[in-house]
């Protein structure tokens, strides 16, 4: 067997270990997709009389971007379950065993991801209830949710960093929210980044979840055709850019996230 | 050469720093394959920075060390498929039962899927976690816990068992239980190196006990070996009052190989002798006959606490404390 591929079916160990914790613990799911929900449902019922769209309903424009914060939030668990493993004995006993060192970063990112598909399935049933529809195919549908896990996937190696640089769930929970939120919002996700102040706008426009999320909105077909993205290449190739952004942040992510884990286990 | 290929743990000058504080001062070990070294020392001496070292979960500062015949550094991912490691803090996942959890490991040392479930199987039948075994860890006692991560370490069938405090935290029971499976391991033939601040384990279960205090390795030997280091026998007695202590140190004297010691209240008394039951029998009838009234009389063996105060100058427990007010 090849390193390569033992690596894989060590993480696949270690998520399905991962995966069980869902099941035992449900209470993570249930806040980590109700939050979203009621996001949803706020700036549906709340903002969405007062946020103007030209040439489309603010839910279908709202969709993709909660979409985008969602996941992003949940690559976040990532970082606060390493920060936990690290505080408890579990991580002695793996250390112990003759598998792949990527193995616990690899069952984490890949448990994360299928919790993310968890929350973008029951948000999905949410938006659709709320009024949001799918206006593309099925195919370029299916696309924009691969897009957004992929992106967040990517995300959840730089979470794993940091989780492993914290190593406390508590402090790393109040850090990434203070850093996500921020950067959640001053993008094209809840309003028209074009309606930004001066500094914010050119940060909105070049934000990657901007990208991830117009890309979402292409590919939902929740965009109008008659008011075309802003003249900036991120938002005009969003699909791309986020492509591009995937892959510069794992080529970053992993090989950093690996060598802290390293350094984390080693002491 | 046979000699030392005969040997499953070598240390050899093991050196381990952590900024100003020296964890590993230069210890050496030899553990014969199939026998039972006990590493005993106080709170710090450095007994798990030691474990951590050869089960290749720490890299020393200076020095080497082969277990089972392989490098603890260039042979490190080989060599965790041969050894076995409880900790200190049962390394089990809460969230997981017992079934998965050694099913997990078991899959983690890539014995297949079939061979996994089987092999936990075994083990919660033998660690007695049956009825246990579909529960999540979360709501078992410390004790079932311990006997879980043993279970974990047991998995693969390792040659060379690492154990460090299996015992520390444990109630007295789940204790006495414990040293019964370890014992029962040990019979089987597996190497064992035992990391324990209890005397009374080390003497127990160990065939040889290195002590350990400031990261190196202070005296070796079997436990007899170890208690004839600090002398032989004594009698030791206690009688009502300090007039009756100085008529019995008067009767005992001829009996005594050194210096008499009499307790800070006067009242008991310890008196080095050899010569074994017989001495006792004389001792009491000399007292007998200057009609000294003793209300207790026995002939002690050294305990490993009187080794280590001995040795060190201060006891193993007292040690500890300090440790733990520092």
């Amino acid at each position: 067997m090849s390193t390569f591929t033992q690596a894989l079916g060590d993480g696949a160990v270690v998520a399905k270990r991962n995966l069980i914790k869902i099941k035992r613990v449900p209470d993570l799911l249930v806040f980590s997709t109700l939050s979203p929900i009621m996001f949803v449902l706020l700036f549906a019922y709340v903002f969405g009389g007062s946020i103007e769209i030209p040439g489309m309903d603010y839910r279908e424009f709202l969709m993709a971007g909660i979409f985008a914060q969602t996941v992003i939030f949940g690559a976040t668990i990532t970082g606060s379950g390493l920060a936990e493993d690290m505080q408890k004995g579990v991580i002695d006993r793996f250390r112990s065993l003759p598998m792949a060192r990527s193995a616990v970063l690899i069952g984490r990112t890949t448990s994360d991801l299928v919790n993310n598909a968890l929350v973008i399935v029951v948000m999905s049933v949410t938006g659709l209830l709320v009024g949001w529809r799918i206006h593309s195919s099925f195919g370029e549908a299916l696309a924009g949710f691969a897009l957004l896990l992929l992106f967040a996937y990517a995300v959840s190696w730089g979470m794993a960093i940091v989780g492993l640089l914290v190593r406390s769930p508590e402090v790393f929970n109040n850090a990434s929210f203070i850093v996500i939120f921020p950067l959640t919002f001053i993008a094209n996700t809840f309003v028209q980044e074009g309606n930004l102040p001066g500094p914010l706008k050119t940060f909105a426009q070049w934000n990657p979840i901007s990208a991830v999320t117009a890309a979402a909105r292409e590919l939902f077909g929740n965009t109008n055709p008659a008011f075309p993205a802003p003249d900036v290449w991120p938002l005009r190739h969003p699909v791309l850019t986020t492509l591009l952004w995937t892959v510069v942040l794992l080529l970053v992510f992993v090989p950093l996230a690996t060598r802290q884990y390293r350094k984390a286990v080693s002491r | 050469m046979m000699a030392r290929m005969a040997e499953a743990i070598l240390a050899e000058g093991l050196v381990k720093r952590y900024g100003s504080v020296v964890a590993l001062n230069g210890l050496d070990l030899a553990v014969p394959e199939g026998t039972v070294m006990g590493l005993l020392g106080p709170n710090g001496a450095g007994k798990t920075t030691a474990v951590r070292v050869l089960t290749t979960l720490l890299r020393a500062d200076r020095g080497t060390a082969r277990v089972a015949g392989l490098d603890v550094v260039a042979d490190a991912r080989e060599l965790r498929g041969r050894i076995g490691l409880s900790g200190q803090y049962a390394a089990v996942d809460e969230n997981l039962t017992g079934f998965e959890n050694l099913d997990m490991v078991g899959r983690l040392y890539h014995l297949g899927r079939a061979r996994s479930r089987e092999r936990a199987r075994e083990l919660l039948e033998r660690f007695d976690l049956v009825e246990a075994a579909d529960r999540p860890v979360k709501g078992y006692s410390g004790g079932m816990r311990r006997r879980l991560d043993l279970a974990g370490a047991l998995v693969a069938r390792p040659s060379v068992l690492f154990l460090d405090e299996p015992t520390t935290g444990l109630d007295p029971r789940s204790r006495l239980g414990m040293w019964d499976v370890i014992a029962e391991l040990v019979a089987g033939g597996t190497t064992l190196l035992l990391t324990t601040q209890y005397l009374e384990e080390a003497d127990r279960l160990a065939d040889r006990i290195a002590v350990i205090d400031h990261g190196r390795v202070i005296a070796l030997g079997t436990a007899d070996e170890l208690k004839d280091q600090v002398g032989g026998e004594r009698l030791e007695l206690s009688v009502g009052s300090a007039q009756e202590a100085a008529s019995a140190r008067a009767a005992l004297a001829p009996l005594a190989i050194g210096e008499i010691v009499l307790d800070e209240r006067g009242h008991r008394l310890t008196v080095p002798v050899s010569g074994g039951a017989h001495v006792l029998v004389d001792g009491i009838r000399r007292l007998d006959a200057e009609a000294v009234k003793v209300l207790d009389i026995g002939l002690r063996r050294p305990t490993l606490d009187d080794v280590f105060l001995a040795l060190t100058g201060h006891g193993a427990e007292e040690r500890a404390e300090e440790e733990r007010g520092a």
